[in-house]
């Protein structure tokens, strides 16, 4: 799949509360074949405070109406700098980049977890999961009732759990705390949010012998291999998050 | 038509554009964007005998207008070079330079011959200046007695064309610059990334796992070109021009001050076909004022 560097028009900015934005990002040519998990380097335009291009993944895509989206978090300069845009903006982006989420081997039930930001990549992979005749069940993690994102989107797909740290929706606790874990079995479950979280469901994952894919959002500075500076330590040695990532099976990771 | 075309002893480059080494991987990371057989040259990812892992993450910080790294040299060392990257390289149109590193000099010489022997390689950048491992890298280009002993190793068993990549952490360069003359350079790179640190306030530790890193980008534009002019000017043989070059504009900066080509580093990371832009910015440059031969220009500013 050949990676291109292009303009895109931003024709929706979307605030979803106090730290998330989506911007919808219409393609002049037809968009390449992008896969769930894949993300785009965003470049930052106007100050030297934001030098390097900013790692995104790619939330959802339409191909019929030639747009993808960008599910980001306040976080920094960049992600600040993005949120100020206005529709008609243009983006240059280098994109798709990165490997993809695997489907599950045997056609079995999977199980999306994500936390916070980590969220943005499972839109796109339950939509392509449901494309593909796949049954799935969505859990998601909150800080509290206030941070609940895309919950509409997510509903879309499966049945979707919840928890919250301070129990305001769902279920109170982290995400490997909540009861669908003693009532159903997964083939496969995909992971994304913070490190603590995903190392959690790793464990769980390993203890019951179910596949797990988790995705990284290392540190990276060229997005395509060539720097080394994204780099995570992998039972094969140090390997790229940007071309061997962002997508890694838990049996890889030294976790 | 302009002539863009340079040469470093009896070695031509088609024109004066180069990649930097641990920037543009090998080339084939940026076939999508760009034909890299355009560019002058490639120099390829610092290579050892040995194959290393480089250092902890995080091992890269975003500063102003800049970025620190500290890779420490990650690369699967010469045995495997040889056997899966050169063969899938050498058949690029260009020249592809390695860029080489050790611990020791034995390493360093050990390594030029083996270099030595491979057809399509027709020049190393002896990297006497990475400032991100334990051992050897910085320590040879930041020691006079060092520098001159590694240059004087690896020139008596490398008969091709000898590019020494000096270290800008250093009081004079031009002693530094002057000594791997002497001894053999063919040819001068310079700057390598300038030592630098940054700490993480929120986590109130060093954004580097390795707590210092080489700084590399626009920032330390105007120190790699100042000493650019001031080793263009005391040494008799080419020198390449690096150090934060985004534009056209930085790449003829370079040029006028006595660089015979540049090399492009982390302005390739924002925009992967930087480098061949700037190529056509240099021959737009050049039919905008009349010159005939890139050489014209070469040093410009030192002419009175």
């Amino acid at each position: 799949m050949a990676k291109c560097i292009e303009n895109l028009k931003i024709i929706e900015i979307k605030r979803l509360n106090q730290d998330f934005f989506i911007l919808e990002l219409i393609a002049e040519d037809k968009m390449p074949e992008m896969l769930p998990g894949q993300f785009v380097q965003v470049k930052v335009e106007g100050s030297p405070e934001t030098f390097l291009r900013r790692p995104i993944s790619i939330h959802n895509v339409d191909y019929g109406k030639n747009t993808l989206k960008l599910l980001i978090q306040l976080a920094g300069k960049g992600t600040t700098a993005l949120s100020k845009l206005n529709n008609g903006d243009v983006l240059n982006i280098i994109y798709p980049l990165g490997n993809s989420f695997s489907m599950p081997s045997n056609g079995g039930r999977s199980l999306l977890v994500g936390g916070g930001c980590g969220i943005a990549p499972l839109l796109f992979l339950g939509s392509y999961l449901k494309s593909n005749g796949y049954t799935l069940d969505i859990l998601l993690g909150f800080r509290n009732m206030d941070r609940i994102i895309e919950y509409d989107e997510y509903m879309k797909l499966g049945k979707v759990f919840l928890t919250t740290e301070d129990g305001s929706m769902g279920e109170k606790g982290f995400v490997t705390d909540h009861s669908l874990f003693l009532s159903n079995s997964y083939d496969m479950i995909y992971c994304c949010g913070p490190e603590s979280m995903m190392k959690a469901i790793a464990l769980f994952s390993k203890k019951n012998r179910i596949t797990c894919e988790v995705s990284l959002e290392n540190l990276m500075a060229c997005g395509i291999g060539a720097c080394l500076c994204c780099v995570v330590e992998t039972r094969k040695g140090n390997l790229c998050t940007c071309v061997d990532g962002p997508v890694f099976n838990i049996n890889e990771l030294k976790w | 038509m302009v002539n863009l075309g340079f040469s470093i002893g009896d070695l031509n480059f088609k024109n004066p554009v180069l990649t930097a080494s641990g920037t543009f991987g090998y080339g084939t990371e940026y076939a999508d964007f760009i034909d890299v057989s355009r560019l002058g040259g490639i120099v390829v990812k610092g290579t050892t005998l040995e194959p290393r892992e480089g250092n902890p993450y995080p091992r890269m910080a975003e500063t102003p207008s800049g970025m620190l790294n500290a890779v420490g040299l990650q690369n699967k060392g010469i045995d495997y070079f040889e056997k899966n990257i050169y063969p899938r390289i050498s058949g690029v149109d260009t020249n592809i330079i390695v860029n080489v590193n050790g611990s020791y000099v034995k390493d360093y010489v050990a390594l030029a011959e083996r270099i030595n022997e491979l057809e399509k390689i027709p020049a190393i950048e002896l990297n006497i200046s990475c400032p991100n491992v334990k051992m050897g890298g910085m320590a040879f280009g930041t020691n006079p007695d060092s520098a001159r002993e590694v240059t004087r190793a690896v020139r008596k068993v490398y008969s091709k064309i000898l590019i020494v990549k000096l270290s800008p952490n250093v009081t004079n360069i031009v002693d530094f610059a002057k000594i791997t003359e002497e001894e053999g350079a063919d040819s001068l790179s310079l700057i390598n990334t300038l030592l630098g640190m940054s700490v993480d306030t929120i986590k109130m530790k060093p954004a580097l796992s390795t707590i210092t890193g080489g700084l590399s980008g626009p920032a330390i534009k105007p120190i790699a070109l100042r000493m650019v002019w001031q080793v263009a000017k005391a040494v008799k043989i080419p020198v390449i021009g690096i150090g934060g070059i985004m534009t056209t504009s930085d790449a003829i900066e370079f040029m006028l001050a006595g660089a015979s080509a540049v090399q492009i580093g982390t302005a390739s990371f924002i925009d992967p076909q930087i480098s061949v832009k700037i190529l056509e910015g240099i021959n737009d440059y050049l039919n905008a004022k009349g010159f005939s031969d890139v050489k014209d220009i070469i040093g410009y500013i030192n002419r009175t």
